[in-house]
């Protein structure tokens, strides 16, 4: 199913935001946010609650239409393209197959009530398995690289704990191997030891896969451990943004100053 | 007419006229499902509400009437039905399968072949066999208009998963004419490879869910599977405690409270067609002695 990445490829950008910005009524949600992400690359968006971080993944995500701007991305065919241009059916298409969605709560990104195996193998039989033991297989394969006991893959994710979940809704998203995907608070709600070992996974197949991810969180250490880049969101704004490293370690902003000195010593 | 209180079939004609319409886009577009304005009928919900407005909408003077319930024709709601047609249309009725023009089903397909010319009604009770997988109906709506039938697999998966292969006996999902998966109501899934490329008309009606779709006449109807386990009919293995069919879909009666049980058709036409043409079984009844004395 990998196509060898075409190298020649790699220097072009795989979404494209230019001058993003959405309004709800006369409130700006957020605004003028312009940046290309390019394949394998992982960027954070941080920012403190109502920032418009979640707004932003829903625009880059096609799943709102943004006021002002457009986002674009470039398929798998290597021409870039105007989400807002796309129908339907073909957003759909690339939301099940070519992108993948983590969501903060896994209830939302998960059929509770039908087995594990069934909901990593559902995006395969959307895009046309029709070879049970196959798809069997494959999510058993996929269980095991998100550490989860395949032995567990007929239980429903209604049975798994928190941190299952939430590594399920991985393995669900991954198994398309998709080239991009968008992360919701991750680790929210997680305990602290769970939250360590889902990033190190993270880090992992992002690594292994050569993945593109966005990755919204509010928290700095989920950034400074998986993303390449950071995004310092206020005020609807993208008010810093650089190398990780860089931006966490040395703030040019007040705001990103307060945020980085505002994280309790470990 | 016997009643003269009522229209001929009970319905109004405007109402008649916008059954008759869903039915018309129902068949231009196999396997879609149409919304309609279902009236109340005098009977409960789940009775067959949607399967009566079809009939009646669709049932002239000419018509020979078969109401059919598990494939029986003497149950409650079968002879309900069939006498309020015979009271409100005045129509002829029979249990013959071969002699009816329009046969009224709830969860069987007569096993004897229908031929052109024929429609058979089904009373569904739920339509949409996206439903118990996908509860929002905007968004079933959405994965019919975009062929999105991975979550119907989803649920095939799930049977052979739990119970090593797929254990879905009844309303097994169809996809009729390589677009729409459609729901055959709770019909065996021994009846449906009947549906397929068969000469008579196929109309489904839900009067709660206010639905009606159709398969028209030599439609291609696929039954759902894995190309590991495919799809497979499902028969009790004996034959017919009464008239020997081996081939025909069997009812399991049980006899006593010993464990006792027999086997006989479904389909009570094709069984009596059969102990008339000599046809014998291990418990057939004393009659047919009786006659062969005689």
């Amino acid at each position: 199913m990998a196509e060898p990445q075409d190298p020649m490829q790699d220097d072009q950008p795989l979404l494209v935001a230019e001058d993003v910005g959405k309004n709800y009524g006369r409130l700006t949600a957020c605004r003028d946010v312009s940046f290309a992400l390019y394949p394998g690359e992982v960027l954070a968006i941080v920012g403190e609650s109502g920032s418009g971080k979640s707004t932003l993944l829903q625009l880059l995500s096609a799943q709102l239409a943004p006021s002002a701007g457009r986002v674009s991305y470039r398929m798998r065919d290597g021409v870039l393209r105007d989400l807002a241009s796309l129908g339907e059916a073909e957003r759909r298409f690339l939301f099940r197959t070519d992108w993948g969605y983590v969501h903060q709560d896994a209830a939302q990104g998960l059929r509770m009530a039908v087995s594990a195996g069934a909901n990593v193998g559902e995006r395969l039989m959307a895009v046309g398995w029709n070879h049970y033991g196959r798809i069997r297989d494959t999510a058993a394969s996929w269980l095991e690289r998100v550490e989860i006991d395949t032995a567990r893959i007929d239980d429903a994710p209604r049975t798994y704990s928190g941190g299952m979940r939430q590594r399920l809704q991985i393995a669900r998203n991954l198994v398309t191997e998709p080239r991009l995907v968008f992360m919701d608070e991750p680790t929210g709600g997680l305990d602290v030891s769970v939250q360590a070992r889902l990033l190190d996974l993270m880090r992992n197949l992002v690594g292994e896969l050569g993945l593109a991810a966005i990755v919204v969180t509010h928290d700095l250490a989920v950034a400074r451990l998986l993303s390449h880049r950071v995004m310092v969101m206020k005020g609807g704004r993208v008010i810093e943004t650089g190398l990780t490293d860089q931006v966490l370690d040395d703030p040019r902003e007040p705001y990103t100053q307060l945020l980085v000195s505002s994280i309790l010593p470990a | 007419m016997n009643a003269p209180a009522y229209n001929f079939a009970y319905l109004d004609e405007q109402t008649k006229r916008m059954i008759r319409r869903a039915i018309l886009k129902a068949i231009a577009i196999p396997g879609y499902q149409v919304p309609f304005a279902s009236r109340e009928m005098p009977m409960p919900y789940g009775w067959g509400t949607g399967g009566v407005q079809v009939t009646a909408a669709i049932l002239g003077p000419q018509d020979v009437l078969k109401v059919i319930d598990q494939g029986s024709d003497d149950t409650t709601n079968a002879i309900s039905i069939r006498k309020f047609f015979g009271k409100t249309a005045g129509v002829a009725t029979t249990t013959a399968t071969s002699d009816a023009t329009v046969i009224q089903t709830r969860h069987r397909i007569p096993e004897a072949p229908l031929h052109a010319g024929q429609v058979l009604v089904y009373q569904v009770p739920i339509p949409e066999p996206l439903r118990f997988l996908e509860p929002r109906e905007t968004e079933t709506r959405r994965m019919h208009a975009l062929a999105e039938y991975g979550l119907m697999h989803v649920k095939l998966y799930e049977d052979i998963a739990r119970f090593g292969h797929i254990a879905t006996s009844y309303a097994y999902p169809v996809k009729v004419n390589a677009r729409y998966v459609m729901d055959p109501s709770p019909t065996p899934k021994f009846d449906n490879p009947k549906m397929d490329n068969c000469p008579a008309l196929q109309l489904f009606g839900a009067g709660r869910e206010k639905r009606i779709y159709a398969i028209p006449p030599h439609t291609d109807v696929v039954s759902l599977d894995f190309e590991d386990h495919p799809f497979t009919r499902y028969r009790f293995d004996a034959p017919c405690a009464l008239c020997g069919a081996g081939d025909s879909y069997l009812d399991e009666i049980v006899t006593d409270d010993k464990g006792g049980r027999m086997f006989v058709c479904s389909d009570t036409d094709y069984c009596e067609s059969r102990q008339l043409a000599g046809h014998r079984g291990s418990e057939s009844a004393a009659p047919h002695k009786e006659r062969a004395h005689g």
